[in-house]
């Protein structure tokens, strides 16, 4: 369950945020989880309660912008969708692939007051 | 090093110390006397990781100017990661100088089996956390001093899952498998098998004896990575551990050469 861990940290950069950009209460937070990042959204908002406690974090939403995999094919020259990482191209079948987007763990922005 | 210090942290503790100390802000530590404000919308656009790869970063920087040649080994529990690591200890020890860090939830077994073969080691128990972070590392660097010129072996906790995303600012990953496990673990982690530099098959002295099917294992690493090699051994008969010793050896030369020494 390392999405605990990243939690704490998203919550530790909020904090550091609070700080430079004044404000005492975080109602929303965005966060992008792409698809091939190895983090579990649902894992992601239980282990978010849990870091934000006792933070001006605490009672913030939770927003996740789930990310699809893509990935480039060389043969087909085009971006095609890749769900897993060791999926093949779904027009010609070809791997591995070089991936192109899905793998962010982002912090996108916050509403505050 | 750890020049940002000031993280919080999930409670590791570094052997003989009292822990990791957790700056985990509390709301009411701080003197909330700030007017209130309308809602607004605050853009981060920061990696989650961002502060773990600034640790990372500086924990490489650090090995690097004292050419010690980190790496970092991860697997399941039971994959004779720990066996492996003492006998190439054991091989290496009259040519490099060579030290350890021990990750694991709790104990010092591994530790102690290491010093055991006369090498430095130190072990960082994680408690609760499933992976080691590079700020565990940089503390663990810090305490654990290894020499200039040297090889350093992390032995991450034994876990296919977490420790993958955690860069601790080491040299190379080393992902170790052994025969006993599915051939298919590579597309059941394909996480931790993508960002690996070298995967080690190891117990392959038990291959008689067991359905692990080597072929179709190469396959499913080629399914995620084309130029991903693996070395097959058995740490318990020696088979295939020369190969292991060179692919060490040659990623160690290559750090002396990239920072010669003065």
């Amino acid at each position: 369950m390392h999405e605990l861990s990243l939690c704490l940290n998203v919550i530790e950069s909020i904090e550091a945020c609070a700080r430079t950009e004044d404000f005492d209460t975080v109602e929303v937070v965005r966060l992008e989880i792409g698809q091939l990042s190895g983090a579990e959204p649902e894992a992601m908002r239980l282990g978010f309660d849990v870091a934000a406690r006792g933070t001006v974090v605490e009672g913030a939403r939770l927003e996740v912008i789930e990310v699809s995999g893509k990935a480039w094919c060389p043969d087909c020259s085009t971006t095609v969708p890749l769900p897993r990482r060791f999926d093949g191209c779904p027009h010609c079948q070809a791997f591995p692939l070089a991936v192109t987007d899905g793998e962010q763990l982002r912090i996108r922005d916050l509403e505050v007051s | 090093m750890c020049g940002h210090c000031g993280c919080g942290d999930n409670g590791a503790r570094l052997e003989g110390e009292e822990g990791l100390v957790a700056h985990h802000h509390h709301h009411s530590e701080h003197g909330h006397e700030h007017a209130t404000h309308d809602a607004r919308l605050v853009r981060i656009e920061q990696d989650i990781l961002a502060t773990n790869q600034s640790h990372a970063a500086a924990n490489r920087d650090w090995l690097g100017q004292r050419q010690i040649s980190a790496f970092n080994l991860m697997s399941s529990p039971g994959s004779g990661k720990t066996t492996l690591l003492v006998s190439t200890l054991i091989s290496l020890r009259r040519r490099w100088a060579l030290s350890v860090i021990e990750g694991d939830q709790q104990t010092s077994n591994d530790a102690d089996r290491i010093r055991a073969t006369g090498t430095p080691a130190l072990q960082i128990n994680t408690g609760r956390g499933c992976h080691l972070d590079a700020h565990m590392v940089a503390h663990g660097l810090q305490k654990l001093a290894p020499p200039d010129d040297s090889i350093l072996f992390i032995e991450n906790v034994g876990n296919l899952v977490c420790p993958a995303g955690f860069d601790l600012g080491e040299l190379r990953k080393v992902v170790i498998l052994s025969v006993t496990e599915g051939d298919d673990k590579p597309i059941k982690y394909p996480d931790m098998f993508a960002r690996a530099d070298l995967v080690v098959l190891n117990k392959i002295d038990l291959l008689p004896y067991v359905d692990f099917d080597v072929d179709r294992c190469l396959g499913y690493l080629g399914r995620l990575r084309a130029d991903l090699p693996m070395l097959q051994l058995s740490a318990r008969t020696g088979e295939g551990m020369a190969a292991w010793q060179v692919w060490l050896t040659a990623a160690h030369e290559q750090t002396r050469r990239l920072r010669p020494s003065a």
